[in-house]
């Protein structure tokens, strides 16, 4: 129980990923590294150093702090700077939790997982990446009654899957691109292993929503739904949920010093979400468009 | 809502506010003809209130079926010389002031030169209290320790219970007759005052019931002249109606709505009772009316939403009496907080929520009106239906109905000694007040503001905005060892405070009891007719006085950053700390940064932050809990704010939570405004680590945007939230839904955005009435907001 995960977020009161009122815990690192990634900081599986610049006053305490010196590439990530600086503007994304400690957070909200059917979320990053972090917080979570999600890419040896299917109520499980190659070029990684990984897993698992990110121009093409459509047919899923692209991770991008490929892309219009919804319901599958509309 | 619905409501909101001579007038005339010599005190009130219903206009507005004003027109709004005598100046600022103005023709400004003041001034309440106070209550008062609500309105916070549906105020004159029959002239040394007490309240039987008939009578001569065939009918009903109540118990919906009326009136028209009388259980009292007249066929559901509608017109058209000096600052609104209780339990302890319920919200939906102020008593035993249709309402966003934790009201009023029965026919009213209906004046007697005491403390005793020493000598806060010795030093200074407020307190009821007698209010609250004694002398079964904390999340951030960034990390020097306080950050924004952003907050589940809270409630609580009161009852606390957060935010320097002078304090028991960060749930568990069932009341408002609640899914994780923050005994939340934008917008451009209203603390209001510093306060709060829809991280 002393194995140590590594968290970027803990985000209580989400509302858009699994039913009720559920804490997400965004677990660190990530194998896939998508154009739309709205979770840049999820993506390095290591700590990563954040700059709001807006907020500096430039009082200069960091750079008295700092034991390393010089240009970025000599940062050590010890997070001295994070820790004096006033404002907030330098942070230092990522904790390294025990199992009991990220209990202790889910823990905080029972009452109202209790209340609202709701429960914990693990999601990243790619949270299957943890696997033995992961599984020992499932197990913990089924001995304290609380429902558990895994929000997922699919994208991990089918063996860590296996192992938390049974510990898990609900999977979120992301499906992209049906084209290998462009699903290679705008994610990084292919997609034989999230296709099968998923046929198999839906074999022993009663609750799998697919979840489609709906990326204008890039996953909303007919060839792409159509596709996905005819893959999803004959697998026994619970339900599909498209999802609207939206930009808001433009400032993080920005505080992690990246540049975000699709930052002038616009968000789908409620008609281009209809349209997806419909070529997908092909499947032969409920489709419901999710997320709530970007603020 | 019917075309005579629409009228009446767009004629309330439109007519302006105005200043009317008419009550001061006919006080004066009496005052003259029967100088307050010529009797025992309660008789003599009993004999003015008499004088006033006898002589005030009548006022029977075109197309409405319940009847009668405060003042000779709606708006038209008296003012009580005898409480408070307003100077020339005090009516040329309540004319000519931006915010919750008060018209003033030169011809009413002129009668009360003439005729008002030279009657009043020097022989005023207001004036006799501010002599009796003590050179230490008045530096207090002057520097914002406290506020003082009796120094211009009567102690009037109570609600009266279901005695008025079932007795007529002949009835009580029979008990009264039957009490005064019982007085043992050879034993009780009280036989007299309790005899001319209740001679007062027959005199007041009499006058209500005149007044009703003044009423019938105005509306048949009006019958006579109508050429409306349906208005004649009407005019006829509503003769009929005034003529039976309040004389006879009600027999039917209209009467028992007009029966209310008429006693509102009356309580209103005897003193400026400030706040808060109102019908409380509405519902639960209509509803055997209802049953009945549906039954009979005489009534149906359309029809008893009508005689509603005219009745919410009815407490719309009475704002709120003028205030003038500290108490604007503290309550700056038109709204006079008369709060109706829906749904929750009744007596036997089963659920209360029935048709008249349903029908009531369905009122409060389509009226939008600020006043009657509206909420909803939630119980385990409510069924869902209830809370979602009130949710589907509150979501709408302008503020209404608030939600009460109808069991935690009862644990509060166990706790306070009420018996279950009495406990469970309560409920809340003016903002979050609990209290036993019918049978407590729960009198709430000023603000206390919590931070600046800390200010004090830091300052050994001196208030720095004034330079003058009010505080005690509890040593120099760079001298101060760790965290423990400045709570220490806080709850001396604190308890000193508390005393100075409290013997001004015994003061101000004693003046109340002797010289400003309420024998009207007091036939419809038990046991004033059984004890032959007053409302204001102790009367009333119960008597409880409170003092309202202010500022509880701001005093618990700056102590939390104290003790953490002073104390235990070392990271600023205790005189660092006092230089950057004096000079408000000036010259050192890194330490204000610090104050902001390196520190433990108030409303994130932080147990560090949050322990910090529930020492200073508790410092707070057990300095005032149970001390008694002049009227045989206790003390106990509350904690609300109305405006006063921003009046004492206003008296207030900097302060060690990065907060700059004279900004305005966190609002009720909510966190800082915009340092909670971690959601809803995180602030409803912080906020459920006080001991709610400890205070007679606690306030927290919540800010959403509207697409968080969006859809059915974002109605059920609402309620869900209600439901949890009840299960941990929380007393009350409230919710603004609204987003940032529109309230910037309303702010730049008030012109467009007039019928804005939003949730202040324990009531709404039009935003752009809200004077600047409030309007920022209520943009700065958190609003719950959806940072990136689905698998999104809220990193900013």
């Amino acid at each position: 129980m002393d194995k140590k995960g590594l968290i970027f977020n803990i985000m209580r009161y989400s509302i858009s990923d699994g039913p009720g009122i559920r804490t997400t815990v965004f677990l660190k690192g990530c194998p896939l590294s998508c154009l739309w990634c709205h979770n840049p900081e999820g993506q390095s599986p290591r700590k990563e150093l954040i700059i709001r610049r807006d907020r500096c006053i430039q009082c200069g305490a960091c750079l008295v702090c700092c034991p390393a010196p010089g240009s970025p590439d000599s940062c050590r990530l010890c997070g001295k700077c994070a820790e004096v600086c006033c404002t907030g503007a330098r942070e230092l994304l990522g904790r390294e939790l025990t199992v009991p400690e990220a209990m202790a957070e889910i823990e905080k909200d029972i009452i109202f997982y209790d209340e609202s059917g709701g429960g914990v979320t693990f999601s990243g990053g790619e949270p299957l990446l943890q696997a033995e972090f992961l599984l020992a917080l499932l197990g913990a979570c089924r001995e304290q009654g609380i429902h558990t999600a895994v929000d997922t890419t699919g994208f991990a040896p089918f063996s860590v899957l296996e192992a938390a299917a049974p510990l898990t109520d609900a999977f979120l499980y992301d499906l992209k691109l049906m084209d290998n190659g462009q699903h290679l070029e705008d994610t990084g990684v292919p997609n034989s292993g999230i296709l099968s990984n998923l046929s198999r897993l839906a074999r022993g698992h009663q609750n799998i929503t697919v979840r489609v990110p709906i990326i204008p121009g890039i996953t909303d093409t007919d060839g792409n739904l159509e596709a996905m459509a005819a893959f999803l047919k004959p697998i026994p899923i619970q339900q599909v949920e498209i999802l609207p692209y939206h930009n808001t991770a433009l400032a993080k991008y920005q505080h992690l010093g990246r540049t975000y490929p699709l930052a002038d892309l616009a968000s789908p219009s409620q008609e281009k979400m209809k349209e997806a919804a419909t070529a997908l319901a092909a499947s032969g599958h409920k489709v419901i468009i999710g997320g709530v509309p970007n603020e | 809502m019917n075309e005579r619905v629409a009228k009446l409501r767009e004629q309330s909101l439109e007519t302006v506010p105005s200043i009317s001579p008419e009550r001061a007038l006919l006080l004066t005339e009496f005052y003259r003809q029967c100088p307050p010599d010529t009797c025992s005190i309660p008789v003599h009130r009993a004999l003015a209130l008499k004088y006033l219903l006898e002589h005030k206009a009548i006022c029977i507005n075109p197309g409405e079926l319940i009847v009668g004003e405060r003042g000779p027109a709606p708006k038209a709004t008296p003012t009580y010389p005898e409480l408070c005598c307003h100077s020339l100046e005090d009516l040329d600022i309540l004319n000519a002031r931006e915010k919750i103005p008060f018209r003033v023709s030169p011809e009413v400004r002129e009668i009360f030169a003439r005729e008002i003041i030279p009657c009043w001034q020097g022989r005023n309440l207001r004036e006799q209290i501010f002599a009796a106070m003590t050179p230490e209550w008045k530096d207090c008062y002057a520097g914002g320790i406290f506020t003082e609500f009796m120094e211009q309105r009567a102690p009037g916070h109570t609600v009266v219970d279901d005695k008025i549906y079932r007795k007529g105020f002949l009835d009580f004159q029979e008990e009264i007759a039957a009490s005064r029959a019982a007085l043992d002239w050879h034993n009780d040394p009280r036989a007299w005052d309790k005899g001319e007490e209740l001679r007062a309240m027959e005199i007041c039987c009499q006058a209500i019931i005149a007044y009703a008939r003044r009423h019938a009578e105005r509306a048949r001569e009006l019958a006579q002249t109508e050429t409306d065939p349906r208005r004649r009918e009407e005019l006829k009903q509503i003769a009929e109606v005034s003529e039976h109540v309040p004389a006879h118990a009600p027999r039917t919906f209209w009467e028992a709505l007009q029966a209310y009326w008429f006693v509102h009136l009356g309580v209103i028209t005897e003193l400026n009772t400030w706040d808060s009388f109102n019908p409380g259980h509405l519902d639960q009292h209509l509803w055997p009316f209802y049953q009945r007249d549906l039954a009979q066929g005489t009534l149906d559901r359309e029809g008893a939403k009508e005689l509603l509608q005219c009745f919410w017109v009815k407490f719309n058209n009475q704002p709120a009496p003028p205030k003038v000096g500290v108490t604007a600052a503290e309550s700056g609104t038109y709204t006079d907080f008369a709060n109706i209780n829906n749904g929750g339990l009744k007596a036997d302890g089963s659920d209360a929520v029935n048709e008249v319920t349903y029908l009531v919200l369905d009122v409060i939906d389509e009226m939008r009106l600020l006043q009657p102020s509206s909420n909803i008593q939630l119980s385990k035993k409510n069924p869902d239906r209830f809370l979602r249709r009130a949710c589907r309402i509150i979501r709408q966003g302008w503020g209404q109905p608030s939600i009460f934790n109808a069991d935690a009201v009862v644990a509060e009023l166990l706790r306070q000694g009420k018996s279950l029965e009495d406990a469970r026919a309560g409920g809340t009213s003016g903002c979050v007040e609990t209290g036993a209906f019918g049978k407590e004046a729960y009198i709430l007697t000023g603000y206390f503001n919590l931070p600046k005491v800390l200010e004090i403390t830091l300052n050994n005793g001196i208030d720095p905005q004034s330079g003058k020493k009010i505080g005690l000598e509890t040593g120099e806060a760079a001298d101060f060892l760790d965290f423990d010795q400045l709570l220490g030093g806080y709850e001396k200074q604190l308890k000193h405070f508390i005393e100075i407020k409290i013997r001004g307190n015994h003061v101000i009821e004693r003046l109340y009891a002797h010289r400003m007698p309420a024998p009207f209010l007091s036939i419809i609250i038990d046991d004033c007719i059984a004890k032959g004694r007053d409302y204001n002398a102790g009367g009333a079964r119960y008597n409880t006085s409170y003092i309202q904390g202010v500022g509880l999340g701001s005093i618990t951030d700056a102590l939390a950053a104290i003790k953490h960034l002073v104390f235990e990390q070392n990271q600023i020097s205790m005189s660092e700390l006092l230089t950057g306080l004096a000079a408000n950050f000036q010259d050192n924004e890194r330490l204000r940064q610090l104050l902001l952003n390196k520190s433990p907050k108030y409303g994130n589940d932080d147990d560090y932050a949050d322990s910090i809270m529930t020492q200073v409630f508790n410092i707070f609580h057990r300095t005032v809990d149970g001390r008694p009161n002049t009227k045989g009852g206790t003390y106990r606390i509350n904690m609300l704010p109305t405006t006063c957060h921003v009046y004492f935010g206003s008296k207030t320097g900097a302060t060690a939570d990065g907060r700059k002078a004279k900004n305005p304090f966190s609002e009720g028991i909510s966190p800082v405004q915009g340092v909670d960060r971690l959601g809803p749930t995180a602030v409803l568990r912080s906020a459920a680590k006080l001991d709610h069932l400890k205070t007679g009341g606690t306030l927290l408002n919540q800010k959403f945007s509207p697409a968080i609640l969006a859809g059915e899914t974002g109605l059920e994780k609402l309620m869900a939230l209600v439901r949890a923050y009840f299960r941990l005994d929380g007393h009350h939340i409230q919710f603004n839904v609204v987003d940032r934008a529109t309230l910037l917008a309303a702010r730049d451009n008030p012109e467009a955005h007039r019928d804005l209203i939003v949730r202040v603390a324990g009531y709404s209001d039009y935003f752009c009435d809200l004077s600047r510093e409030l309007q920022d306060e209520i943009i700065a709060r958190t609003e719950h907001r959806i940072v990136g829809g689905a698998k999104t991280t809220p990193l900013q």
